[in-house]
């Protein structure tokens, strides 16, 4: 066979040719350029248009930021400086302002000496939100942890913290080290009990009032102990009735009381003080994790079979929904006085955290909604079938998924509120954005400065929102269960 | 066999109404009604003693009283000696105006930003990536106070464009011309006025834009028929009669007739003494707080439609092709449909974000319901109460009109599922 092979082919090549490189034109940059850049006419056009928009951007604002000074104590002062080292008449950005202003900018008017407070309380934030937010990868919690654990307890020597809190705050930061190595649901206590610690932190005061308020749901729980093995229900409804009736009529008193008798606590430290990123990020926070839970209550009273509470559910989304949040904020600021007993007041920052929580909780309720909608009735036919009641169809099988479907919408819900929580400023609060840089304004030393403020509150709040909606992403990708 | 003995239907007792399901629900929305009535009785009961206690009474009354202050920016004719309801309409009709030049404009920047995102150009998906970002991830807020100082700081006050060499020239063929107080756009004007219908309560229409209404929809209803009778000749004949240049005359013609007949004209602004004259000078809050708006609205709308287009999987433009349709006709026929499905209810979403958010005409003076009815006049009359009710209440019912009027539409579009 071989032989007529031979004679019908009249060349055969009996070695392989070495590999030689593409052409020129399908390698590397060029061809990548060939591909994505000038592909076509239209394509061409395009990409001219963006060096265009980038080239036009370098001008405008290229030596603007190259020029800019960071050591100064004034605009004027600024300026010089900008036209000895770049000459008369070059432009630069003052960004010295932020370095002067900058514990304005974080802090507000809270007193300079107890600065170390939110410092540890946003550092003990970052711990206690551990266990929820990184639970799944032991290699991340420890980059965080670690960072936030140098972070911390730097900021707290640098801004003069007392021994003993530095103690206190080493001391949970080790605890928080050790869960984490071992188990970090063990932390999840701390977790849970932070917002007491974080708001007596913050506004200061009796650690009276703290104590009391973690008593109610204590005698609560009690009660729920003992009625239990009677009747479920009794026991929830008596145990929360207990705890309601002892935070509105006993703890107030009782903690004065208290107080009286054994003076325990930390300097207060007045909502008017508060202002800048600290206001913003607290008030965000709150209303971060309030809006969450109410936001799931009102999503499952809206799908509920009950007429009356799905019409209720649905009278309050929409109405929320439908008004701007300046309206519900000028209702707290103006209104809220008319609707309470003559003679109460309460907090102007707490008013405001109701309203931003109702506000972000409409929201949400619809986003589970649609969640709790997109989730094949298999599932709920599923629960039915083995048995299961209601609350526990939904914490078991339905709410995991549903909530998992909705993430991505969650999210931007709550990025959507952290940006919201600038509008403070329309009733009076020192939000960092407008009122913190109009009070930067009003000083004689940087009067006519604009940019540079907003680029600085913008561009903080840009790194924020940004990583909350780059860590929504690794949350859908970690809890991915279906195989694409 | 034997068969079973029915269940026994036990009577009704007490212990029910909490241990039987059929009953539980019963007696649970009862305590909630119960709770619900008591909360709303304890507000008003609270609400009455605090306005008694302040001297106050619960009326709308100083909606009739007289205003006492100037609105900048009136679409209908309105002076101090108004009442404050009129004030409140003028307010009304700015956050409408606003709203509506907002979601037109961030609909076409955000569909165009969309597209460009999933263009196979690297540099210019990027480029509208991070546009789309950098305005999706700050504030609102920020963006109108940044606009805003753009106007205010940089542009030139209108004498910069004096002179034989101006500092400053104006743009769009000498028809605009931007300054530190205001935009100077050109308006209409007509050679051979029609006059105008009195609406009563000095609200006037003019007849010109009437007719070109009408004009408008007769050539919609026209060229729906003319679509209309082409789809019954294809059905018998197999054969698609060219229509595009009967339907461009029905919509335009009557149009461009009515526009020559009353003499419609462009009149751009031109400098007199300090200020421009002859156009129409825009308040730069109206132009700051409308460009703002769109760029946030439209970085979140380019997402929709991003993730609308990418809903739409491949296989089904490849099925239209492999069926010979023609690109426009699977575009038009089979991915629009199908993206609009899923753009069009988060984008009817967008738009009532849009008309919410105009309230943040706030931060730069722009007097709109919030400003009229829920400043000014909140602050003269100290009505509290009844004025940030009715705001809230008007807001909730313009939100209620436009979602409903866009679900309408959304139906229209939406899977028809059998």
């Amino acid at each position: 066979m071989s032989d007529t092979h031979a004679q019908t082919v009249p060349f055969v090549r009996d070695t392989m040719l070495p590999a030689a490189p593409p052409p020129a034109q399908q390698a590397g940059a060029v061809r990548w350029m060939r591909e994505n850049l000038f592909s076509g006419p239209v394509n061409t056009v395009l990409t001219l248009m963006g060096l265009a928009i980038i080239w036009f951007l370098y001008v405008a604002f290229g030596d603007w930021f190259a020029h800019s000074v960071w050591n100064a104590d004034s605009l004027p002062e600024c300026r010089e400086i900008i036209a000895a080292t770049w000459g008369e008449g070059a432009r630069g950005a003052c960004f010295a302002v932020i370095r002067e202003r900058w514990n304005q900018y974080v802090f507000g008017f809270y007193p300079s000496e107890l600065y170390w407070r939110p410092v540890m309380t946003f550092g003990l934030l970052m711990v206690a939100l551990m266990p929820v937010l990184f639970a799944a990868s032991l290699p991340v919690r420890r980059v965080v942890l670690s960072a936030t654990v140098a972070l911390t307890l730097l900021a707290m020597v640098a801004l003069g913290s007392p021994i003993m809190w530095l103690v206190f705050a080493i001391a949970i930061m080790a605890f928080a080290f050790h869960a984490s190595e071992t188990q970090i649901a063990r932390l999840l206590p701390f977790s849970v009990l932070f917002p007491l610690l974080g708001v007596w932190l913050l506004w200061g005061g009796s650690l009276w009032g703290p104590i009391f308020v973690l008593v109610g749901p204590m005698l609560g729980w009690i009660t729920w102990r003992v009625l239990v093995s009677r009747s479920a229900m009794l026991a929830t409804i008596l145990s929360v009735l207990v705890t309601i009736v002892f935070w509105l009529f006993v703890a107030g008193d009782a903690a004065g009381d208290a107080q009286n008798l054994l003076p325990m606590g930390i300097e207060p430290v007045d909502s008017s003080s508060f202002g800048g990123f600290l206001l913003s990020i607290t008030i965000g926070v709150a209303g971060i994790a309030l809006s969450l839970p109410l936001g799931i209550v009102l999503a499952l009273a809206r799908r509920s079979d009950m007429f009356l509470i799905t019409t209720l559910a649905v009278v309050f989304i929409e109405f929320i929904r439908g008004v701007p949040l300046i309206t519900l904020l000028f209702v707290a600021s103006l209104l809220l006085n008319y609707f309470l007993p003559p003679g109460t007041s309460f907090d102007i920052i707490l008013r405001v955290i109701i309203m931003v929580t109702v506000f972000a909780a409409a929201y949400m309720a619809e986003v589970i909604r649609g969640g709790l909608a997109a989730l094949p009735k298999g599932q709920y036919e599923a629960a039915d079938a083995l048995g299961l009641d209601y609350w526990k169809a939904q914490r078991l099988i339905i709410l995991p998924q549903a909530l998992k479907i909705s993430i991505p919408g969650i999210v931007s819900t709550f990025i959507g509120m952290f940006k919201d929580t600038t509008l403070v400023t329309f009733v009076g609060l020192y939000d960092p954005l407008k009122s913190m840089s109009d009070a930067v304004r009003a000083s004689t030393s940087w009067k006519g400065i604009y940019w540079e403020p907003y680029i600085f509150v913008g561009f903080i709040f840009f790194l924020i929102c940004f990583g909350m909606s780059r860590y929504s992403m690794y949350l859908e990708r970690r809890l991915q269960r279906d195989h694409r | 066999m034997t068969d079973l003995p029915a269940p026994a239907n036990p009577p009704f007792r007490p212990s029910m109404l909490i241990h039987d399901r059929r009953y539980r629900s019963l007696t649970f929305q009862v305590v909630v009604f119960i709770l619900v009535m008591a909360a709303g009785w304890w507000l008003v009961d609270n609400t009455i003693r605090n306005l008694a206690a302040l001297g106050k009474t619960f009326n709308f009354g100083f909606l009739w009283s007289r205003a006492g202050y100037d609105i900048p920016q009136t679409p209908i004719p309105y002076t101090a000696d108004d009442t404050h309801l009129r004030a409140a309409a003028v307010g009304l009709l700015n956050t409408l105006i606003v709203s509506i030049l907002g979601c037109i404009a961030a609909t076409i920047l955000g569909i165009a930003v969309g597209v460009a995102r999933l263009s196979r150009n690297w540099l210019f998906a990027r480029l509208m990536t991070v546009f789309v970002e950098i305005f999706r991830n700050m504030p609102l807020l920020l963006w109108i106070l940044i606009v805003y100082a753009v106007f205010t700081e940089i542009l030139p006050a209108p004498n910069a464009y004096r002179g034989d060499e101006p500092a400053w020239s104006m743009i769009l063929w000498d028809n605009v011309a931007l300054t530190n107080r205001y935009t100077a756009i050109p308006t209409l004007a007509m050679s051979n006025d029609p006059g105008s219908l009195d609406l009563g309560a000095r609200i006037t229409i003019s007849w010109a834009t009437i007719a070109i209404t009408v004009a408008l929809i007769a050539g919609l209803f026209l060229r729906g028929k003319i679509r209309d009778h082409a789809q019954k000749v294809q059905d018998s004949t197999g054969q698609r009669p060219t229509t595009w240049w009967k339907s461009l005359a029905v919509m335009t013609l009557p149009t461009l007739f009515l526009i020559w007949f009353f003499g419609l004209h462009l009149v751009a602004p031109a400098l007199k003494g300090f200020n421009f004259t002859g156009g129409l000078n825009v308040s730069n809050a109206l132009v700051a707080l409308w460009l703002a708006l769109t760029l946030y609205t439209a970085a979140f709308i380019a997402e929709i439609v991003r993730a609308g287009i990418l809903a739409v999987s491949k296989g089904q433009s490849e099925a239209a092709f492999a069926l010979g349709m023609r690109p426009k006709r699977t575009m038009n026929l089979v991915i629009l449909p199908q993206a609009l499905r899923v753009i069009i209810p988060p984008l009817i979403s967008q738009y009532l974000n849009l008309t919410k958010n105009s309230s943040l005409a706030i931060a730069v003076g722009y007097m709109d319901l919030r400003g009229t009815l829920g400043g000014t006049t909140l602050n003269q009359t100290g009505r509290e109460l009844e004025a940030i009710l009715l705001m809230m209440l008007t807001y909730l019912a313009l939100s209620l009109i436009i979602s409903a009027g866009m679900n309408v539409f959304n139906s229209r579009v939406k899977l028809k599922e059998r």
